[in-house]
Parts: C-alpha cells; structure tokens; sequence
C-alpha cells in the first residue's frame, strides 16, 4: 500500500499524490505530544488571571508536597538558575525593548502570563497539584486597546515606554503625498479595523525536553516551524546552551500558519527543567492555553487616504495605523505591521507616491506576532477595501477602477514608491478570467433583479499582491532583522544512486515530502520513490531558516536545485572520465549521463553515483561521494498576485451572510504541484473569509479574554463554506530559477476584502458604505437597522 | 482537560442508582452521555466525588408507545430520537431538533434525560417539551412522580428534580389528527448551541389554528413558552399575515440575552424570524405538506 | 483505580485506570494508540473521534474510559485491513483532503460513522456531518470531495452491504445545515 504515484515525466507541473499521506491517515504521524521517552513528566502551568497585577506573593508548599510532584519553579527560580529574558528579532531604530522571561517575575502583564510551573508523573497530577500553588496578586490597571493605551494617563505596560508605543516608523515620502493628496480632484478617508484573530492551528502547541547529563546533550521536541531557529535563540541567548550539544526536532507538526514560528517561554521552561531533574519533561497546551499564549495576528486600527484625479487615476496613498503589539515584544513582532505591512501599501496599482506612518503599542494583550500573511493581509485589506469605496464614490465600476490604475504590463521590474521592487507580473489577465468565471455582467444583472425583490446580493472584488520567498539577508539585515533569510539544502546521493535530501525548510502541512522530491526526481531523471526528504531536525540537517512567508518553494526549493546542479556538475566529470570523453562533450537527460552524439555511450545516474563512492577511478583531482551543500541567498522577494471574486447574499431579517460563490485567480509563478497550490488555496481562503464573516479576539476592559475557547472563538467548520473554484495564470518569477513566486498565503491575504467588499457592496442599497469584521449577522442587523431609521 | 478524581459507580438499576444517590447526596452526580458533564468536569468548572453512570441501565433507554403516548428512555440518545421511525412518524419535531443538537458525535452520546436534567439555557430538546407538553417520570426515595414540562425548567441549570431523583423517562401524548410541529434554530457559530430555537406544535381545525404550542430556547434565562404568541394564532386563520404579527410576540415578558454574538435586539429579531419560520411549518405539516405529526387513519 | 476491560481495534485489553482518566488517553498513553489526537478542551474539534461499538462516531475526549468498559472501539490505526486502506483513507491521500494531518484521523473516524449512517450524503449532507470535527488547513474543500469519492467506492456491492442495511437510516431532510 505504499506505492506512491508515479506519473511519467515531468513530475514538475503533475498532480501528485502526497507521499506523507499514508502516515497521516493511518494514524502513524509522529507529533510532538505522541512521544514519551522512558521517565517522562508532565509540566502544568498556573496562569495569571490578571492582565496587570503585581505578584505578592507566590506559596509553592503544598504543591510541592502533594502526590507524583517533582517539582515547582517559578520565575524567580528560572531567573536564579541563568535563564534569560527571550529576545526578539527584529530591531528597529528607537524600539523599546521589552524584556520577556519565560516566567513572571514580580508583575504578570496579560491573562494567561506564567507564573509557575508543577512538574508530575502525570499530566493529571500535575493539574491538580498547579491548583495548589498559592499566588497573591495586587491588581493593577490594564489596557488592552492600542489607541487607548497611546492616551495620557494610560496605565505603562512596561516602565520603559512610558506612553506604551514601542516604536514609530514611517516609509515613503510625506511631503510628496501631502501635496499630492492637497490637489487631487477626490480624496477617500476612511478608518478601518482589522481586528485580532486567533491562529488556532489544530495541533495544540508542544514541547519534550530530555537531557543527558552523561553526555551533556540537551534534546528539544517541538511544534516549530523553524527549529534551527529555536536552537539558536534559545541555545545561545536564553539558556545558555551551546549549539553542538542541544538538539531540537520539529517532527510532524500539526499546523503552523505563523503561530509555530517563535520561541515561547513553555519550551525554554522544559528545556531548563529537564537539566534540573534528569528526567523528560512534556507539556502540551489545553487549547484554552492556545487561545491565551500562541501569538495573536492582525489587530490594526488604520486610517487611510486614497486620493483620486478626476478621471479616477490613483494619485497617493496616505496611512496610519496603529499595531497592537501586546504585552510583550514577539520574536519578529516589529517586523510585521511595518516591512511587512507598509511595503506592501502599493498593492498591484501605480501610486505615484505613499506614505505611511506605523505606532507599535504595547497592551495588556497576548503578544501580537505574524499569522498567516503577516502584515501582508492587513496592507491588502486597507487597498482593496479603500478601493471599493472609491468606486462607489467617484460611481466608477469597482472591476473598471481597479484595471485602470494596475501597474501596466509593460513596466516590470517596477519599483515601487514603497522600497519593493516587484519581480514580474501581468495583473489584468488575472481579474479578467475571475470576472469571467463569476460571470460578473450577469451577476450584477441578477442582483439588479433580486434587489426588486427585497434580496440582497453583493459582489467583492480583491486584487492582490503579496510579497514571498523571504528574503535577501543583506536586505533584511539592513531593515533589523537579527538573522539571515537564505536557505540551505544538502544533498547525498548514496552509492545506490538513491538521494537524501536535507532541507532546512520545514513542512507543517505543506506538503514538502512530495513537492521538493517532484523537483529532485524531475532535475536527476530518478524514480521519485529514490528520493528521501529530511527536515526538521537540527541533528541532521546542517542549518535552515524554516518555513513562513510562503519561502519554501522558492528559496528552500532553490537551495535544493542548486545542490542538484552541483551534484550533476560533479557526475558529469566523472562520467566523462569513465566515458573516456571530455566533459564538456557528456550531457545529462532522463537520468543518464551520455556522449553528444552517440547516445549509446552513456553511464546511468546510479552507476556513476557508485563509480564516486568506489573511487576506483576518478578524474584527477576529484574527491570520492557524490554529496553538495548550497545555501541560497535569494536577490530579491517574489511578488505572487491575482483576483480574487466572492458573491453572498444577505438576510435583512437576520443579518446573516451567505457564501454563494467564490472564484480565486491566482499567479503564484511556476508550479510544482497544482494539487498542493490548489489545497493552499483552499485554507487560505477559508480562514480569510472566516476574518471577514465570524472571526474576532474579544477583551473586556479588565483584559480577560473572553473568546478563550472553540465554544466562544468561531473557526469555520464545514457547513460554513462552499466550495472554491480557482484557476491560474503563470507569470514565472526571474528572481529564481524554478519561476516559483510561492503560494502560502494568497488565499488568506486575498479573500478577507473580496468577502467583505461583496457583503458591503450586498448593503449599499441602505447607504451603507463600510462596516468593520467581522460582518457578522449582528454586526450588519444593526447596520440595516439603523440604516433604515435614518433612511 | 484533566478532570479532577472522582469516585466510578455503574449501578445496575434505577433503584441502585437512587441508593447511591442518597448516599452521597450533594457529592454525587449521575452521568449518562456526559455531554453536559464531562466538558465542566474536564475544565474543573465543576468537581464531584461521585458519578453514577446510568447509561447501562436497560430500562432506562428507548422509545416506545404505550397507550396514545410516546414513552422515551432518558437515556435515549439525540442519534436514536433521530432516528426512531416510530418519532418520525409520530413526532418528527423530535428528531428534527435533536438532529440538530451538537454535532453527529456529540448526538450519538448525548441523551435526553441528560440535556434536560442539566437545563442549559441554550439548549434544544427544553423547547421541544413545552411545545409537545411532555411529562418527566422522576423516581427517587419516596416513589415515582410525575413533572409537567412547564413546571420541570425551573431557572438557569435548574430544573425541579430533587437531588436524589432519577430522571427516568419522558411521556408525550400522541398528537391529534391535523397537528403539526416545527423545530426552527440560529445556532451559535462555534459552540453550535441554539442562540435561538423556537418549537412550534400547531394544530388546525379547517384554516383555522385551533391550538397552538409555541416554545422557546436560548434567548432568556431558561426555556419558555411563548403565550403571547400563542394566543395571537389561536382560531385565527393559519396564514402569512397572522403568523408574522404572532411571532413579533415571540420574546414578549422575557429579558432576552445579548452576548458576544449580539445584543439583545438581533437576538429578538433572530427569534421573531424563526417564530414565523416554525410556526410556517408546523401549519405545512398540520396539513400533511409534510410528513403528518398524526397517526394516518 | 477501577479494573476496565475494553476491545480495540479487535484487540481485548484490561486495565486498572483511575476513573477520571479519559478514553483519548487510555488510548494513547495506555496503549500507544497515538492517531487519535487532542485539539481541543471542550468537545468542538474532533481530532480525537473513534468509532464505538461498530457505528457511532464518538469524541474520546468526552468519554472517560470506564464508561468505555466492555465497548468495541475503532481507532484510525485499526480502519485499514491486510495492509488496505479503507476507502475513506484512500479517498483521503487521493483527493488531498489532508495538510498537516492533525485532524486527519478525527475527520476519517467522523466520516466513517457519516457514510455509516448514511452511505449516499449530499453535499450539504457531508458538511453537516463533519460540523463536530475543525480542519484547519484545507477549508473542507477536498474533505468533501474525499468523502464524496469514499462514498461512491463503497457503494460498489460488497459482502457486508446486506448486514449494514438494517442501520440505514434517511436523515431529517428539512434540518438546515446552518443558519441563515
């Protein structure tokens, strides 16, 4: 039953079916809480309820005593045993550091902040022995809206940013865009909301951390993303752990969508217990723990100019957005709602020019950091949204204002007045085929029709772009970023011709087992069934940055090209050596290395991988084994782009808003696997659509959270959504070799406006021109309602 | 997720579990499905020493008739009331609500006896009582008795069964000919709880609404019948204008809810819509439109 | 401790467990059952769904495992047999109806009692089904395309078609799948 697809060539481009599959549906996935390792215990948290307090006083003793008890530790433990603070990576000028410990120590900043840890035989008696720990809170003030905590007289999140904001960032040219705004012939304004959602990726988060102290070696199972990232932050900032003897392993992980990018304190806690005891120790988050801790995404309020000449050609954009950071700096928070937020303002139009303007602020919030698209959504959402209303305003056509302002055809690489310069791109073919696929003349006509009849239907557009392949490390070095943004990939041919390739990105669902051995098996002509990925495990592959920002393709996807172009480099002199010709005269194809012009003459991939572990008679001056290690340094982001279309129609009874159809047109470059571009899609789409329709971290003023469970926190389940129609362009991408510009995230930066835009644009008949996510049923009553009183 | 300890008893009778009951009175909970139970238990939202698994008492589970009554089980699950051709046939305002509760695998644990001894205000099957009439059998120390729907749902997770009774089954009378019922619900987006549902039994004498039993879930504190609306369908005839002005009535003299989802308003709204839609079907299967809610002659 | 004996994937095991031990650890940490898995704390996601008694879906985190004693439980790692798949997995890997293959197991376990229940579901139909089980990756798209697919492979006349036919049943057709 294990016989995987195997198509005829070429593999590059072919459905095929995912070889990590069997595993997963027979129930042999290997996720971070399926381990146990002989000796294991159990750690359980004890959380502040409070968002702001001082902690008195904390009384371990009974807790300590109670049955199968190990141990309790609290912050002030970790501090005395040489734990630091964990860092963040991303630096910009005049940020206010936030020191972050794993455990509080002396005052708690957001409900579900740690405050101590028990740690048992058993997860059960470790909870029950959590309830025994004794904290003495003072409570204190709390502030968990951004704009709030900006004012005067704010209670201070951390004493260092007295007025809470972190940093103030600005990009474009303000001068130009004031002016500019100044004498345009229509200017839209506009606030938006992009409220705080909740990744809840499937897989509760998860860490084991065992230590041998015979061997000094530190191993950490995790729910990474990006293990040698974690290895690195935490073995060298925070615990103190040298690189050589600390081991982290991402096994199979169960979703990711941003949120398993970063280093959380419960992992730097089980990394330090288990040197204290000797024994494994696991924890495993409750999903109540996953509402409280896992970095939350978006939570922007924005106000945006969009200014317009008379005939309706986009003249600048103007935006500032307040970024709720939370109560702690996350590992790449700063970057997320200003490199990868304000660069993305230009979208797919021509604005002569922009300027944006960015405050982070810190609240009494869970930590606010990337999820799935990162800024990117957030960009997509204040351009497509702003761009619908401009149509209504200035009674253009929203398909036609769009198509009239896209950066032309013609005009690529374009540099854009926000510091991108995008690869390539053709956006009009997109939209068009979209429209086509709705069939939007006749919807508009049917809507005409339905409106008569007291039925309300709408139509959304969303033209996006993203940026992806993350990035060149020069660049990304220049702007703050604490780490490169390369990729490496080694591959080793066996002396059977068989192939393992190491990379360093990691797949969490994305399906890097099949689509990187399409790519290995095409370039080397083998079986794909001869090609082996590895990844997620610092003990055996060299180094890696991981997977987020829709990279994988494109940069660890390249990486690996470039070791099979070394490899094949290699093979060549070898065969030619064997062959008795020159190299330059052997070629390569369908997995035999040949003489040009006498294809008879010829050594198959596996002989000569044999020939180089023999050695027995190599070309002079060539070492034994056929193995190559690149790291790729991409030049430049890749810019995926498209239209996305939804229709809904809404009950004016109720509020409530159907999905009846939705139409993704995307150019994601080159494709490997249109099944697995298809299924990104696919996700994307639905937890964009849920931001726009159901979606939303709420707190009270006191800082509870009080959608801190799937019973309170809408993720859409299946009878929510239709199904999605999608089609493709292909614009291939010059910034790397494979054409690939990346695909992760389009469906979610895409549909969050092209649902909305459709449910506003069902609401104009009552003069309704915006309402802020998520529409819910309620949310859009009460619009209607309070439309109708006016009206 | 980890519940606190708890003592395990599978008594094999009602009689058993009563005993235990009195034993450990306020220390004790029954357990049937422990759809209800077991998520507050595994939060410690609540911590019982006790808890008697009812489930495999035999008497206690299924769906009968017996003299012009439909008797069920409490231990019954949603999945057999969805199922059961004798409610289909008889009753299918039953096993259309409880085809709605939860979630498949929730119904297929689940049990009514369970739902409706913890009384949760969002809950389903409560509604569906009050519109069918339904008689709980309560048996404890002192006997059997006998509690009229109406008078079961007491307030908020409180009902009028004695902490040392059994809730052992549910008496429906069989509807007359020319009866309908309708089960219409706005579930909350995640928790699939009924932000709104509406029962409605409604039965015709010609166009006219002779009787009509309309109730109510989710939008107050506790399950209830709508009087008003009742009263404003009764002989009159059964068409489009009566039951829209009906069903405004819906929330009359209850202090609706508002929550994360929506204030009170929306909710009102929500119900007066689902009000008309109910009730619309009840009249549709009174007429035989749909499957009859009486025993073809 | 209470004395629990208990029949998995055709296996019989017995077992002292504490009493508030649930079903989805008894399989995972007693016996090493690690498909079925935990997303959740309160009954909504469904990763950790096993088939009880032959038919019924259940969610194991909200069944303790004595309640369990002298069952029949169905777990992912017993679905396939001889080496293979059940049509719904197949179904699964062909209609890429997984990404991260964490709710995986819970959504082939609900699917199963679904097509037990109902062998030939609509659309709507499958969607209802799965509202006790969250994916998050693939917005359902492909989930309903599998089950479809699954479906339609077990319609094909098999030997044990005539021994389910008495747990056939027609669902309500007038409940709504969701509100509008």
């Amino acid at each position: 039953m294990a016989t995987a697809t195997t198509p005829t060539r070429p593999l590059i481009g072919a459905r095929v079916t995912r070889r990590e599959d069997l595993r997963f549906i027979t129930g042999r996935g290997r996720y971070t809480d399926d381990i146990t390792l002989p000796g294991t215990t159990y750690a359980a948290f004890v959380r502040s309820p409070y968002a702001h307090a001082r902690i008195t006083r904390i009384d371990t003793d009974a807790a300590r005593r109670a049955r199968g008890v190990h141990a309790v530790y609290t912050g002030a433990d970790l501090a005395a045993g040489g734990v630091n603070g964990i860092p963040v990576g991303w630096v910009l000028p005049d940020m206010k550091l936030t020191d972050r410990r794993a455990i509080a120590v002396d005052e708690v900043r957001y409900v579900g902040e740690a405050v101590a840890v028990v740690i048992a035989d058993t997860p059960y008696t470790a909870k029950d022995a959590a309830e025994l720990v004794a904290v003495e809170y003072e409570e204190l003030p709390a502030v968990t809206d951004a704009v709030a905590a900006m004012q005067p007289g704010a209670p201070v999140v951390h004493a260092n940013a007295p007025n809470n904001v972190c940093f103030h960032w600005t990009i474009g040219d303000a001068e130009k865009t004031d002016a500019a705004i100044r004498g345009a012939a229509t200017v839209v304004r506009q606030r938006l909301v992009n409220q705080r959602l909740i990744p809840n990726a499937i897989e509760p988060r998860a860490a084991l951390a065992s230590y041998n102290g015979a061997t000094d070696e530190l191993t950490l199972y995790v729910t990474s993303q990006n293990p040698h990232v974690h290895r690195l932050i935490m073995g060298a900032f925070v615990l103190g752990v040298p690189e050589h003897k600390f081991r982290v392993i991402a096994p199979d992980v169960g979703g990711g969508f941003g949120s398993k990018i970063f280093v959380y304190p419960e992992e730097v806690v089980m990394c330090w217990a288990t040197r204290q005891l000797g024994r494994p120790v696991k924890w495993t988050a409750e999903r109540r723990e996953s509402f409280m801790t896992d970095a939350h995404g978006r939570d922007h309020v924005t106000d945006v100019e969009m200014a317009f000449d008379a005939r309706g050609t986009v003249l600048a954009l103007r935006v500032k957005t307040v970024a709720n950071l939370g109560a702690h700096l996350s590992l790449f928070a700063p970057a997320i709602p200003t490199y990868l937020y304000g660069t993305l303002l230009n979208g797919v139009y021509a604005f002569p020019t922009i300027y944006a303007e960015v405050d982070g602020v810190l609240t009494h919030t869970t930590p606010v950091d990337a999820y799935r698209g990162a800024g990117r959504p957030e960009a997509c959402y204040v351009l497509e949204r702003t761009m619908d209303i401009a149509a209504r305003q200035l009674g253009i056509d929203p398909a036609e204002l769009r198509r009239r302002n896209f950066v032309p055809a013609g005009s690529f690489p374009y540099q854009t007045p926000v510091a991108l310069s995008y690869d390539s791109g053709n956006y009009a073919p997109a939209l068009d085929r979209a429209l086509q696929m709705i069939g939007y003349d006749a919807f508009r006509a049917e809507q005409e029709a339905a409106r008569r009849e007291g039925r309300y239907l709408g139509i959304g557009i969303s033209s996006y772009i993203e940026a992806c392949g993350l990035a060149p490390s020069q660049v990304v070095g220049s702007l703050g970023a604490q780490a490169g943004l390369w990729e490496s990939a080694t591959v080793r041919v066996h002396p059977t011709g068989k192939v393992t390739i190491f990379t360093g990105s990691h797949s969490h669902g994305q399906g890097h087992e099949t689509t990187f051995a399409q790519l290995a098996a095409d370039e080397l002509g083998i079986a794909i069934d001869d090609v082996e990925i590895v990844h997620g495990d610092t003990g055996r592959v060299p180094f890696g940055m991981g997977t987020y920002g829709s990279r994988s393709g494109a940069v660890g996807g390249t990486a690996i090209h470039m070791s099979i172009e070394k490899i094949k480099e290699k093979g060549r002199r070898i065969a030619a050596h064997l062959l008795e010709a020159a190299p330059e005269d052997v070629e390569f194809s369908g997995g035999r290395f040949s003489v040009k012009g006498s294809p008879d003459r010829g050594k198959t991939f596996a002989e000569v991988s044999l020939a180089a572990y023999l050695a027995h008679s190599m070309p002079a001056g060539t070492e034994p084994g056929l193995d190559a290690t690149s790291f790729y340094d991409p030049s430049n982001f890749t810019f995926p782009f498209g239209t996305h279309v939804c229709t809904v129609e809404v009950n004016p009874r109720t509020g409530v808003v159907k999905v009846l159809r939705y139409v993704a047109v995307d150019d994601v470059g080159n494709v490997i696997n249109p099944m697995i571009v298809d299924g990104q899609l696919h996700g994307g789409i639905a937890q964009g659509t849920a931001q726009a329709l159901w979606e939303r971290a709420v707190y009270d003023e006191g800082g509870q959270l009080l959608t801190a469970s799937l019973m309170d926190y809408a993720v859409p389940k299946a009878d929510m959504l239709p199904l999605f129609e999608t089609d493709r362009t292909v614009t291939p991408s010059p910034v790397n070799p494979l054409g690939i510009k990346g695909v992760g995230e389009a469906g979610t930066i895409a549909s969050t406006p092209a649902v909305a835009n459709a449910v506003l644009d069902a609401l104009s008949p009552f003069g309704i021109t915006h309402l802020d996510m998520p529409l819910t049923p309620a949310t859009v009553w009460q619009a209607i309602q309070s439309a109708t009183r006016r009206g | 997720m980890y519940p606190a300890p708890f003592e395990y008893h599978r008594p094999g009778s009602v009689e058993d579990a009563i005993a235990l009951l009195t034993t450990y009175e306020d220390d004790a909970k029954l357990l049937a499905g422990g759809h209800s139970l077991i998520p507050l238990l595994k939060l410690r939202f609540a911590q019982p020493k006790h808890l008697i698994d009812v489930r495999h008492i035999a008497s206690l589970s299924g769906v009968r008739e017996v003299d012009g009554a439909i008797v069920i089980g409490a231990t019954t699950t949603h999945a057999t009331l969805e199922r059961s051709p004798l409610l289909r046939q008889m009753l299918p305002i039953l096993p259309e609500a409880a085809s709605q509760i939860g979630d498949a695998q929730v119904r297929n644990m689940g049990t009514i006896g369970g739902s409706l001894a913890h009384a949760d205000p969002s809950a389903d099957l409560p509604a569906v009582m009050l519109a069918v009439g339904a008689e709980m059998t309560a048996v404890g120390p002192r006997g059997a008795r006998t509690i009229r729907a109406e008078e079961f749902f007491v307030d908020l997770l409180t009902t009028a069964l004695a902490s040392d009774e059994v809730l052992t089954e549910i008496r429906i009378l069989v509807p007359a000919v020319g009866t309908g019922g309708a089960y219409e619900k706005y579930p909350h987006p995640a928790s699939r709880y009924a932000l709104v549902g509406v029962a409605a039994v409604v039965t015709l004498a010609g166009d006219a609404m002779q009787r009509a039993q309309i109730a109510v879930t989710g939008i107050g504190s506790t399950p209830s019948r709508a009087r008003e609306v009742e009263r404003a369908l009764a002989g009159r005839p059964a068409d489009a204008e009566t039951i829209a002005a009906a069903s405004s009535h819906v929330a009359d003299g209850i202090e609706v809810r508002g929550d994360l989802t929506g204030p009170a308003e929306w909710r009102g709204a929500v119900a007066r819509e689902h009000a008309a839609r109910a009730i619309t079907r009840a009249v549709q299967r009174a007429r035989g439109e749909w499957a009859t809610g009486a025993r073809s002659a | 401790m209470t004395r629990i004996s208990l029949t998995v994937n055709g296996i019989t095991h017995e077992h002292d467990v504490e009493p508030r031990m649930l079903l989805v650890h008894y399989l995972r940490d007693t016996l090493g059952l690690t498909g079925t898995h935990v997303g959740c704390d309160t009954s909504q996601c469904g990763a950790c769904t096993v088939v009880l008694d032959g038919e019924r879906s259940v969610k194991a985190c909200t069944m303790f495992a004595v309640q369990a004693a002298g069952a029949e439980v169905l777990t992912i790692e017993g679905l396939a047999h001889d080496g293979t798949l059940h049509p719904l997995q197949a179904a699964f890997r062909e209609e890429h109806a997984l990404q991260c293959g964490f709710c995986t197991p819970g959504m082939i376990m609900a699917a199963y009692g679904l097509l037990r229940a109902n062998p030939h579901p609509s659309e709507a139909e499958i969607r209802a089904g799965l509202e006790g089980n969250l994916c998050r990756c693939t917005g359902y798209h492909n989930i309903v395309k599998a089950v479809q697919r699954a479906a339609q492979e077990m319609e094909a006349p098999s030997t044990d078609q005539a021994g389910r036919e008495g747990r056939v049943f027609t669902p309500v057709s007038v409940a709504p799948v969701a509100a509008d």
